[in-house]
């Protein structure tokens, strides 16, 4: 199953690549991975898609939870949580495709935010899955580039990953 | 007190406040005091460029005691012999580049055993970084997959506590290696010093208390079981909890089975002892294992070696485990009764828990298991030809054992030799079996018996090894030349890398390729060329006398070159992917 890990750590040089090499030396998957400094400069917040059976999951957030930098972490599917990714794809539309892109681009609120006479680039934000489904949709009009944040989630109501 | 060590204790204060200001010392300086205020005594390693200043500065005091010895991976493995035998981390301080590559095979070995290093790695200065600089390597980079945890100071005003972070986490919860690579600009950089006395990490709160629901989970199954037994490993030695496991066992009466790391942490003389288990371990044992309905699981990590095919791994078994490292729970196979903590105080607790408790295991039920499992040792599944015109390997070490009434520390290389002074040299008391179990390095033998006897001069440290594995590490002869160690080294000359050729005949059709060892050095003239005793011993009458005679050399070190039965296996053994019940017996 797809899980989404997100880890709190102390934002020293080389915590990262104490992840990735965790992953590669055991043998995980990660689908994407994305990190950046969070209020509390001192810390960073990774957010890891990976997938993997129960037991996989199980010694992957031991694992984590043993680097000495991670201070702490959540596997998001222990209760309702909100995930985000964000998506910049640019797409060759001339003619009467023009309008079918526009169509499309608002039926995924997603917003256009550079035009040239052939081009079009779209934002768009929502779940790995939604973002999915758009490249799929717009498959026929010309995808030139497609640039895609990594996926970064949040726990719903009280519920909050901090120190 | 020599003049630096003087300087170092100099305060002052400034005229005019009530403050009192430290004197700012260069890094080596501050490095040599906190490993003095840590107490360290020995320090293993090999000077360099990038650790010059580290060098000048420990020339100019004597709290530390540095090691010469003839190689960094050898330093690594002495630092590891003496944390093994003494409970306290083993301290190393290498150069960059080479220095750094040739410490990491000690590194890694100390990491697969959760044995606690501080290994102190120099680095080119930190404006060179990154430049390809002369020796420069990325030594965080490299040992990152093979140590608990890693630093590189970049600022002198870090040091200190650096260091002391680097102790507390190579010694706490599941100990490991922590390497803390110190640039050169660092090491001559000036700062105050302070070392502090106790430190926190936000990130790293080892666990220290087994949850008490658990526990009593653990022991009300206990007493339940009808065929239990005790699987114990490293982590009750690392742990200091033999004398808890040596309690509870014999309240219980449950048998019990320790693995290659945790020889020693129960009596092996005691009648409730069944031996080693796993891939080379007794019949008593893996049978005692596949046919348990509770097995009990302390400070051990289902390894391998142990479990063989875990599909067929304890069939019937309900398994408690105790392990102070999560991930060590239900990772190779899955647990009914999980525990985190250390094993001393959960042992305690359980102990306690027990006591208080009405009940009392089944002694009727105990006694039926009992009975099948004497049954199982009447198999005498070590037996081996006591009428051999050749010397038998195991005929050395069951002498060894006589000669030196059971009370030698022994370190050990890695192959045939290694199982058979498993199973034939019975520790009634832990940290006196050292050997390596989880990389199985050859040349760890010699140096960590180094260690060991840097650790406890007085004592008999015996090193059993291979005309293979020796040869690894050889040069060590020199260091203990320098240094005047009297070890005894068994070399258990076979002519052949033996536990090679053993699954080369077993598994290969017997196509021995490139087992066999040929070119021998004279082993005799060569301890003496370094300035030791050296015998060569041919026939099994003469084991015992040259032994004795050996060993009354107190202040000598002794390299005794038997010539063994190059034929010998050992036995039993569990072909790789077979179960416990499967064993290969003689
Ligand atoms: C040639 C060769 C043959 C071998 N054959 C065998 C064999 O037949 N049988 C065998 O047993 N091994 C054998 N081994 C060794 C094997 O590879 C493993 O090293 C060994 O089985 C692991 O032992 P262990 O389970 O005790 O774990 P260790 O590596 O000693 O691990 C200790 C465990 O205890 C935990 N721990 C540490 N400190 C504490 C604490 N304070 N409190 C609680 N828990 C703690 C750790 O987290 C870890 O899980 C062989 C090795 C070689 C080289
Ligand atoms: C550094 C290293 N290289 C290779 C091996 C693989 N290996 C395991 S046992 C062994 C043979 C050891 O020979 P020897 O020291 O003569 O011991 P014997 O088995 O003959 O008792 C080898 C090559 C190893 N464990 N370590
Ligand atoms: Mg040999």
């Amino acid at each position: 199953m797809r899980h989404i890990i997100s880890i709190l750590m102390e934002n020293e040089a080389g915590a990262l690549s104490r992840v990735a090499g965790l992953f590669s030396a055991r043998g995980y998957n990660i689908e994407s991975l994305t990190v950046a400094p969070t209020e509390d400069e001192s810390l960073s917040r990774m957010t890891l898609v990976t997938n993997g059976t129960d037991e996989v999951i199980e010694q992957i957030t031991k694992q984590l939870n043993k680097l000495i930098d991670v201070v702490k972490l959540m596997d998001m599917h222990e209760g309702p949580h909100i995930e985000r990714e964000m998506m910049l794809i640019k797409v060759r539309a001339m003619g009467p495709a023009r309008e079918e892109v526009k169509r499309l681009s608002d039926i995924f609120r997603g917003r256009i935010i550079d035009v040239t006479e052939t081009m079009f680039t779209i934002e768009v934000t929502g779940t790995s899955s939604k973002l999915d489904a758009f490249v799929e949709a717009i498959a026929e009009a010309d995808i030139i580039e497609v640039v895609r944040s990594g996926v970064t989630g949040i726990a719903r109501g009280e519920k909050a990953l901090r120190v | 007190m020599c003049p630096n060590m003087r300087a170092f204790f100099l305060v002052f204060c400034v005229a005019g406040t009530r403050e009192i200001k430290q004197v700012e010392l260069t890094g080596a300086d501050i490095f040599v005091r906190c490993l003095a205020e840590q107490g360290v005594e020995h320090l293993f390693g090999y000077p360099g460029g990038a650790v010059l200043p580290i060098y000048d500065a420990l020339y100019q005091q004597d709290k530390v005691q540095h090691v010469l010895v003839r190689h960094e991976q050898a330093a690594t493995h002495a630092a590891d012999g003496y944390a093994r035998s003494t409970g306290k981390p083993g301290v190393v301080l290498v150069t960059s580049g080479p220095g750094a590559t040739n410490a990491v095979t000690g590194i890694a070995t100390a990491y697969m055993d959760s044995i606690p290093l501080v290994v102190f790695t120099g680095q080119v200065p930190t404006a060179l970084i990154g430049n390809d600089a002369f020796q420069e390597v990325d030594s965080v980079g490299i040992t990152r997959p093979c140590v608990k945890h890693n630093f590189l100071v970049k600022d002198v005003k870090d040091l200190a506590t650096t260091i002391k972070k680097a102790f507390y986490v190579a010694t706490t919860g599941r100990p490991g290696p922590v390497v803390v690579d110190i640039p050169k600009d660092v090491s001559v950089a000036r700062a105050e010093y302070h070392y502090p006395k106790r430190i926190t990490m936000r990130s790293y709160n080892p666990v220290s208390k087994g949850h008490p629901r658990q526990i009593k989970k653990a022991v009300d199954l206990m007493l339940t079981a009808k065929r239990p037994i005790i699987y114990t490993g490293g982590g009750v030695i690392l742990s200091n909890a033999s004398r808890a496991l040596t309690e509870l066992t014999r309240l219980l009466e449950f048998p019990i089975t320790n693995t290659l790391m945790g020889l020693g942490a129960y009596p092996a003389t005691d009648r409730q002892f069944l031996g080693m288990l796993g891939m080379h371990g007794t019949y008593e044992a893996n049978m005692g294992m596949h046919n348990c309905d509770v097995l009990i699981a302390i400070g051990a990590r289902f390894d391998d070696r142990v479990t063989g095919n875990v599909e067929k791994f304890c069939p019937t078994a309900k398994i408690i485990h105790v392990d102070i490292d999560p991930a060590s729970i239900s990772k190779n196979v899955k647990v009914d009764v999980p525990i985190v903590g250390p094993v001393d105080q959960v042992l305690k607790e359980m102990i306690k828990v027990f006591k208080e408790s009405e009940a009392k295991p089944d002694a009727a039920a105990l006694k039926a298991w009992w009975k099948q499992i004497e049954e199982w040792r009447g198999m005498d599944c070590l037996k081996y030809d006591r009428d051999s015109e050749r010397i038998k390997p195991q005929h050395v070490l069951e002498t060894l054992y006589k000669v030196t009434k059971g009370d030698a520390f022994v370190t050990s290389d890695v192959g045939q030799h290694q199982m058979w002074a498993a199973q034939f040299y019975k520790f009634d008391k832990p940290n006196r079996w050292i050997n390596s179990g989880g990389l199985g390095t050859m040349g760890f033998g010699l140096p960590a018996a180094m260690g060991v006897q840097f650790a406890h001069p007085g004592e008999q440290v015996a090193c059993v090894t291979g005309e293979g594995s020796i040869q690894m590490c050889i040069q060590e002869l020199s260091t203990c030349r320098q240094y005047g160690l009297p070890l005894k080294i068994i070399n258990l000359n076979n002519g052949y890398l033996g536990m090679v050729r053993q699954w080369q005949q077993f598994f290969y059709d017997g196509r021995y390729a490139m087992s066999y060892m040929e070119s021998l050095p004279d082993f005799v003239k060569l301890a003496e060329a370094y300035g030791h005793v050296g015998m060569q011993i041919t026939r099994p009458e003469d084991v015992e006398p040259a032994l004795k005679k050996a060993f009354k050399m107190k202040d000598k070190l002794v390299f005794m070159d038997f010539l063994t039965d190059p034929a010998e296996n050992v036995y039993p053994m569990i072909p790789a992917g077979a179960g416990q019940n499967e064993m290969i017996l003689v």
